[in-house]
Order: C-alpha cells, then sequence, then structure tokens
C-alpha cells in the first residue's frame, strides 16, 4: 500500500491532500472498512458471527488463492482450471473416506486417520493432476501470445468439470467426520464450531509450511528467482521448466487440502463447485494483489467476511453477484491490489 | 501436414477463383433457401435437422458478433452470453404476458393479433420484427456500459472482468423477481421459471402467427436474419471503423499514434457485437418459447468462442464454419452418440458431457492450430510474428540448449 503510493506523492505536497490521496488511492478499502463499522454498531453480535463465520470460511478461499497467486507470479497465467482441482480434491478424499468406511460414527482416533489418510491422498492427487494440467495445456505454449494458455486453461476447466460431472452426477453428501456443526466454546456470545476450528488447525501449518518452503528452500528461492526474472535464473543455472512444474505440484496441494477441507466444512459436494470457488478465490488472490502470498491470504479472509455479510444482509442469492462485482471494482480501479504493486496490466 | 494444408488452400483458392465472389455469394444463398426442400427429399426425418439449423443460424449470428469483439478488435470476451441473456429477455419482456398489469390489463399491442379468446391479451406484445431493431439498440447500449469500465484492462485481466459480468447479469435477472435491486415491484423474470410462452412470429402485414410446428418458416427468418448480419459485418469490416479495431488490435499504441481514438473504437466494438448477442437472443427466445436464466450459463460463453476460434479468430468465413459445425453437432451430431458410451460398458450420456468435448477442441486447437481452420492472413501473422518475437521467452525449447549451464 505504502510502497504504491510513494514514488507518486510528490515532495512538497501538504500532509492534507496527501491524506485525501491516500483515501482516494485506497477507497476500496475504506469503504469495505466502514461497512463492516456500520454492520457492526447495527447488530454487533450477528456481525460478530458473521466475521468468525467468514474467517473460517476464508481460510478455504485462502488455500485455493494461493494456487492462482503462485502461478501467476511464475508465469504470469491465470490458471482456470485451479478450481476444478480443488473440486477434484474433494472428490477423492471424499472416495477415500468411502472405501475406509468412515462414518460419523467413527470413534475419534479412527477420524484422525481417515481425514489425515484423506487428506495426504487427495493433496498428492490434486499436485500430481496439476502438474500434468501444466505440462499438458500450458508448457506448449510458452511462446505463444498471453491469451493462448488462457483459453486452453478455460478448455481444461471444462473437461475437468466434465470428469467431475461423470464421477458424481449429483451432489453428494460427505461423512460428517468433524461433527460439524456441533459448538466447541463461545467467546462474547459467538460459538465456535467444530467446523471453524477444524478448518484453521488444517490450514495454519499448511500456510506455515508453505512460507518456509519459499522462504527458507533452495527450491523456494528458485521459484523467487524465476518469478523475477526466468531469463536470468535460467543462466543461474536454474532449471525453469522444473521450477515451474514444482510451483504447479505446491498449487495442486493446497488445493487438494482445501478441496478435503471444504467437503467437511460443507458436507455437499458437487461437480460445479469447482468453478464458483475457483472464481471468488481468484478475486481474493486480485483483491490482495496477486503474485502475493500474503496477500491472496488476507484477500481470501476478506472474501469471506464479505460473503457472509451479504449472506446475512442481502440473502444468499445475491452473495455471487455481490462477489463478482467487487471482482470488477478490484481489478478495474485497483489492479495491483492490496499489497501487490503496479502489474503490467495496471 | 502442414504441405497437405497448404496444398489443399492452394486448390481451394483456385477454385475459389473460377467465379466471381457475387456469384459465390448468390449459390450459397440459393442452396441456403433451398436447403429445407433439400432435406426433405433426402432425409427421412427432416424436422429434427431443420430444428437444430435453426438454431445454428442464431449460433452464428452470435458468434459473428462475438468475432467482432474477439476477432476483429482483439479483446477477449468471457461473458458475451449476458448480452444473448438481454437480448432474450428484451423479447420475454416486449413479447409475452409477463407485465400483465399495462394498460389495465388489456395490453400494448404493435402490428400483432390482439385479441385473445376472452378479449384484448394482456402483457405487452410488439412485433417480431421490431423488437429485434430494439433489442439490438438496448443490448448496444449495454455492451458500451459494460465495456467502458474495461477499457483500460488488457489481455487476462479483461477476460475475466467481462467473465464476472457474464456472471451477473443471469443472476440479477434471476433475483429480479420484486423490483431490480429491491427498487420497484416488478417482476422482470419470474425466477428460475423464466418467462413463458413467448409470443409466435408474425409477418408485420399478417395477422396469423407462424405455428410452431411450421419450422421452414423460422428457418426463413433465421436465414434473412444471418444474410442482412453478414452483409453487415463484411461492410464493417472493410470500413474505416473495420480497420481501425484490426489496428488496435495489432498494436494499441501505434494505433493511437497513428490518431486512432482507442475509446470508442473500443466502445464501438463492444457495442455492435453486444447488438448482435441481443439480435440473436430474441430469434432463440421467439425459437425455443422460453426465456429462462439456466440458458445463460459461462458454459455458453465459451461455446461460443470455441466458434470463434475453431473457425479461425478475425474471418468472417471461418466463424461461419465453425459455428455451423459445432452448432450442429451440439444439436444434432452428439444426441445420436448417445448409446455409444454405453457399448463400452459406460453409463452417461454424450450430450450431458457436451461442454467437456468442447473445452477439449477448444485445447486441441489452441496447441496445434492457433489460427483455426479458416484462419485470417492478418491474424496469422500476428500469431507466428508473436511467437517470434516472444522466442527468448520462459520456457522456449530453441534455447534450452544453450542456456544449460546446470550443475551435473
Amino acid at each position: 500500500m505504502e510502497a504504491a503510493s510513494i514514488p507518486e506523492t510528490p515532495a512538497g505536497v501538504p500532509p492534507r491532500n496527501r491524506a485525501a490521496q491516500w483515501v482516494g488511492e485506497n477507497i476500496l478499502w475504506v469503504l469495505l472498512g466502514a461497512g463492516l463499522v456500520v454492520f457492526f454498531v447495527q447488530d454487533p453480535k450477528q456481525t460478530l458471527d458473521d466475521v468468525k463465520t467468514g474467517l473460517s470460511n476464508g481460510t478455504i478461499w485462502a488455500l485455493i488463492a494461493l494456487g492462482y497467486t503462485l502461478v501467476y507470479g511464475i508465469i504470469e497465467l491465470i490458471n482456470f482450471a485451479h478450481g476444478e482441482v480443488f473440486m477434484i480434491g474433494s472428490f477423492v478424499s471424499v472416495s477415500i473416506w468411502g472405501t475406509l468406511g468412515a462414518t460419523d460414527q467413527t470413534g475419534l482416533g479412527a477420524v484422525v486417520g481417515a481425514i489425515i489418510v484423506g487428506l495426504v491422498i487427495a493433496m498428492i492427487c490434486t499436485g500430481a493432476l496439476n502438474a500434468m494440467i501444466e505440462r499438458v495445456a500450458y508448457r506448449p505454449l510458452r511462446n505463444a501470445p498471453k491469451l493462448a494458455p488462457l483459453i486452453t486453461a478455460i478448455g481444461m476447466s471444462f473437461i475437468l468439470q466434465n470428469v467431475g460431472l461423470l464421477w458424481r452426477p449429483t451432489p453428494d453428501s460427505a461423512p460428517d467426520l468433524i461433527g460439524s456443526q456441533a459448538d466447541y466454546f463461545s467467546i462474547f456470545g459467538v460459538p465456535i464450531e467444530h467446523s471453524d476450528v477444524f478448518a484453521v488447525i488444517i490450514t495454519v501449518p499448511l500456510l506455515v509450511a508453505l512460507v518456509w518452503f519459499v522462504g527458507g528452500t533452495r527450491h523456494g528461492k528458485a521459484m523467487r528467482a524465476t518469478a523475477q526474472d526466468p531469463d536470468a535464473a535460467r543462466l543461474m543455472g536454474i532449471d525453469v521448466d522444473r521450477t515451474i512444474s514444482l510451483t504447479f505440484v505446491l498449487g495442486g496441494l493446497l488445493a487438494g487440502a482445501a478441496g478435503m477441507i471444504y467437503a467437511l466444512y460443507n458436507g455437499t459436494i458437487q461437480f460445479n463447485q469447482g468453478f464458483t470457488a475457483g472464481l471468488i478465490a481468484f478475486t481474493a488472490a486480485v483483491m490482495g494483489g496477486i503474485g502475493n502470498l500474503k496477500g491472496a491470504v488476507v484477500g481470501g479472509l476478506i472474501i469471506g467476511v464479505i460473503q457472509s455479510i451479504s449472506d446475512t444482509h442481502y440473502g444468499q442469492v445475491w452473495t455471487p453477484a455481490v462477489v463478482f462485482a467487487i471482482l470488477i471494482l478490484v481489478m478495474v480501479f485497483r489492479p495491483q491490489g492490496l499489497f501487490g504493486e503496479e502489474t503490467r496490466e495496471g | 501436414m502442414s504441405t497437405a494444408v497448404a496444398s489443399l488452400r492452394t486448390n481451394a483458392a483456385n477454385v475459389r477463383r473460377l467465379l466471381p465472389n457475387w456469384v459465390w455469394a448468390l449459390v450459397f444463398i440459393v442452396l441456403a433457401i433451398l436447403y429445407p426442400t433439400i432435406i426433405n427429399a433426402m432425409v427421412s426425418a427432416p424436422d429434427d435437422l431443420l430444428d437444430a439449423s435453426i438454431q445454428t443460424l442464431a449460433y452464428v449470428i452470435m458468434a459473428l458478433g462475438l468475432n467482432i469483439v474477439v476477432g476483429f478488435a482483439g479483446l477477449l470476451d468471457l461473458g458475451y452470453v449476458a448480452f444473448y441473456a438481454i437480448g432474450a429477455f428484451v423479447v420475454g419482456w416486449l413479447g409475452s404476458q409477463q407485465f400483465a398489469d399495462v394498460n389495465g390489463g388489456n395490453g400494448i399491442h404493435v402490428l400483432v393479433p390482439g385479441q385473445g379468446l376472452s378479449g384484448p391479451t394482456p402483457g405487452i406484445h410488439i412485433n417480431f420484427f421490431f423488437v429485434i431493431f430494439i433489442a439490438a439498440t438496448f443490448t448496444a447500449l449495454w455492451g458500451v456500459i459494460l465495456g467502458a469500465p474495461t477499457l483500460r484492462l488488457r489481455g487476462d485481466y479483461l477476460a475475466i472482468v467481462t467473465l464476472a459480468f457474464g456472471e451477473i447479469v443471469p443472476r440479477v435477472f434471476e433475483n429480479s423477481t420484486s423490483g431490480i435491486f429491491g427498487i420497484g415491484s416488478t417482476d422482470f423474470s419470474n425466477g428460475r421459471q423464466g418467462i413463458t410462452p413467448i409470443d409466435k412470429i408474425n409477418l408485420p402485414w399478417s395477422n396469423t402467427p407462424f405455428s410452431s410446428l411450421d419450422l421452414e418458416k423460422y428457418y426463413y427468418v433465421g436465414l434473412a436474419m444471418l444474410v442482412l448480419v453478414i452483409f453487415f459485418n463484411i461492410r464493417l469490416r472493410d470500413s474505416r471503423l473495420g480497420r481501425a479495431w484490426i489496428a488496435v488490435r495489432e498494436d494499441e499504441v501505434a494505433a493511437a499514434a497513428m490518431g486512432v481514438n482507442l475509446v470508442r473504437t473500443k466502445l464501438w466494438a463492444y457495442a455492435i457485437g453486444a447488438a448482435l448477442g441481443g439480435f440473436a437472443g430474441v430469434f432463440l427466445g421467439s425459437v425455443n418459447n422460453t426465456v429462462n436464466v439456466d440458458q445463460f450459463e459461462f458454459g455458453l460463453s465459451v461455446f461460443i468462442l470455441c466458434m470463434v476460434i475453431i473457425g479461425g479468430m478475425g474471418n468472417i468465413w471461418g466463424v461461419i464454419l465453425g459455428a455451423v459445425v459445432l452448432s450442429m453437432m451440439n444439436r444434432f451430431g452428439l444426441p445420436k452418440l448417445n448409446g455409444v458410451p454405453e457399448k463400452f460398458g459406460l453409463d452417461f450420456d454424450v450430450t450431458s458431457v457436451n461442454f467437456g468435448i468442447f473445452g477439449f477442441f477448444l485445447l486441441v486447437m489452441m496447441v496445434l492450430r492457433p489460427e483455426g481452420f479458416i484462419p485470417s492472413g492478418r491474424r496469422k501473422l500476428e500469431l507466428r510474428e508473436a511467437e517470434i518475437d516472444e522466442a527468448d521467452h520462459i520456457g522456449a525449447e530453441s534455447d534450452r540448449q544453450v542456456y544449460e549451464v546446470r550443475q551435473a
């Protein structure tokens, strides 16, 4: 935010103007914050409950958004099929539980085991799937105009969606392994449900691991170098193709985890969940500044809160339209997002 | 393969040169006019085929409209279905009993048979041939409204914003059962049920509407609309505006430097593209006899984009070919294949995965032959030029060996 505004501010501008300019540049965030305050004053308990639901739901969007942002950061491509990878993650984990025979009657130890097995297998499948998508649909088009891979991405997304359609033609229910509606405890009268705790417990270690991987390992360094300048990275001896594949694997792993959480959190899965979820998560990634990991997480949480508040105040039928309207507003007026720097698109 | 294609193309060009262009146009028009008679004589169940052909005519119009935005002006629009939706809802409003209360329940009638069995039919009823132009104007206006905020965006951001518009528009219709955004209390859409029935088409000078069994008449109306649209497209392509679109597509900065007004040029592309979407929307709404939010899904936007890309972006004849092939396959070909998966022990209908099949075409086409079946010469050069320009972009196969300095 500050980084983006500094170069545009001439040295001699009086502070009052600078404040006005800041408001002008951050009008979207100012409006969102003001909206939250207004709703809070009107009905504090309901709003706190919405914020809680939004934050725990937002962790799922954050995990998916990270996949978009990782890929966009490295090859400037909107991986349109990412939402479908998330959907496949849900499907795989539910199938695993079906095979293991895990139901809501299963004992605690077995449930923990089933969840871990489901999580790991779903993540492996989606990681491999995402890498395969890159190999088939994007790598042959590295030299083509930028829109070509976007179009193949859409094609890929439709193929996967129809695979999902053949797999489970009708909405299916996931076993309620975590007793998701039951309350754990309450803070300020806001009940915290099992599902909220569950989403946070799975998400936080993954985020920590991701930050460590990107920031603290050789491979992460290679990813950052490739994102900065692929040619220079290649000159430094980095295998760019392999690094890009690795990025897709990482994005796929997170999408698989998100799919597993979504299945237990919502209780129902269907073949077209990936399309909407993908768009919502993409909105989150853009909001946080695409290419920025921290931004994707914060964007996911913000979108989650906006959704739950919109659900309460405008009704669920309008929520998708609200999210898409925000997507348009952000892309048109602040394409660099909350933490991002000026993009080429801007 | 490329030599075979090249020789085929030379042969095709030679054949085309045998006769002047207007003769070819005449031949195709005569063939199109005789088409219902021909299939009547040759096919045992012509109604199926004719029904699919009527839908195809509308899809060709839409593909030509999208071609103006994507092919000529180079603005990737993933929300084209929005304009189809707006056009279809215009005929829903102006050609049905949706607004039953207008004029004290007596309805408004313009050149349509106004008397029902028990007095005048309520609702607004305007002759189809006026509605198509009203709808085209209205959708053009919406094309400008939705296009204006996207003018500063390029490439994939533009694509996503148009996609978002394409998702918002049907949802607004779906939820506008009691005014729009809570303003007013008129029911604009009947929610998910949609508006039905829609008035049958009747010629302005006649008082008898077409019977829904009389498919040939619908076919000729669609054909007349299509011929008008093709003529309009060709004239536009060669006009000052058309050349400006191509200039903007090739290089915005250079075009602006040559005095092309970018804002006006792009907005015209959106407006005209949208108008054709609305044009086709009215026709389809009337033919299908219902206007329903479920018709306007994202898949349809991609389906139409698929027609444009497979046929050859920017080439009018290519786009027509792509639209005819894909639409006929969707409406006529795939249902015939429904029994095939069963033979392999699989239990599903081919029609249910139609979008997956078209997605696959899109992918294969983009990887193997991005310029489409009948490429526009300029567009092809642009695609190739980009390849040469960006040869040093990431992961280029050609320079991989040179930079291979990894440790063993």
